[in-house]
């Protein structure tokens, strides 16, 4: 049988969260044995997709949750971040590098280009009722107990 | 975050330490504002050898710092990046304006 485990985790859309959100992530995801390279990876996508909800997702003040889940698969990690904000009006236009929808606070435009280049693969949903980024990537040398 | 600073031979050294994200960007952009607009050198160095994470957000940081330096002519440099940061450095181009020194 495959190895399978998961967690979840929700807090604050602060920016002071997203440390703990990469430590998190990675804390968990060590069970699976991954090199320092795909630890640093999986900490930035993480980091990219908290930092999109700190930033987009709740913009009168109000800042609401952000739900953040891993789940491990045999030796591959999915990583789920939502909120219940806004919402992303062009999905398409918000994955173009260096496309940023606050050109004036000096923003890269570049996390969803960093997500697909440190994953594996990348999902988005997202309706005026929040977003959901979805991603997952394969450990290569994973070694994990097989459980019942 | 925490930012050293030295001037020698015309060269104002920075030295980042920490993580750079979303919640040290504002902080990191002031304080490097503030020693940047000292008119005592003629270019920057940036030491990265201290930064132990940076997301996208430090691209953004960084290209800010270039617009407002560009203007008054005096170049940026990175050096000692870590094999992450220079990743995500390669992957958006930052090196074609703030090119690595050793």
């Amino acid at each position: 049988m495959k190895y399978s485990n998961f967690m979840e985790v929700t807090f604050k859309a602060l920016s002071i969260n997203e440390g703990f959100a990469r430590v998190c992530v990675a804390s968990f995801c060590v069970q699976l044995n991954p090199s320092v390279d795909e630890i640093t990876d999986i900490k930035t996508a993480v980091s990219e997709a908290v930092t999109n909800c700190v930033v987009h997702a709740y913009p009168n003040g109000n800042k609401g949750d952000i739900k953040l889940r891993c789940e491990l698969e045999g030796g591959t990690i999915t990583i789920t971040v939502q909120d219940k904000g806004v919402g992303i009006k062009d999905i398409e236009k918000a994955r173009e590098p260096f496309y940023t929808s606050k050109p004036s606070e000096e923003r890269s435009g570049m996390g969803f280009t960093v997500m697909e280049s440190f994953m594996d693969n990348v999902e988005v949903f997202s309706n005026s009722f929040g977003t959901t980024i979805k991603m997952s990537k394969k450990i290569l040398n994973s070694s994990c107990e097989v459980v019942g | 975050m925490q930012i050293k600073s030295r001037v020698h031979n015309n060269t104002l050294y920075v030295l980042l330490c920490g993580e750079l994200d979303e919640h040290t960007a504002s902080y990191t952009k002031s304080t490097l504002d503030e020693l940047f607009v000292k008119p005592n050198f003629q270019k920057i160095v940036i030491d990265l050898s201290e930064l132990s994470f940076m997301d996208s957000t430090g691209i953004g940081v960084l290209i800010g710092r270039y617009k407002k330096m560009k203007g008054k002519n005096i170049p940026i440099f990175i050096c000692n990046p870590s094999q992450h940061a220079e990743k995500i450095f390669k992957m958006t181009g930052l090196y074609e304006i703030m090119p690595k020194i050793v």
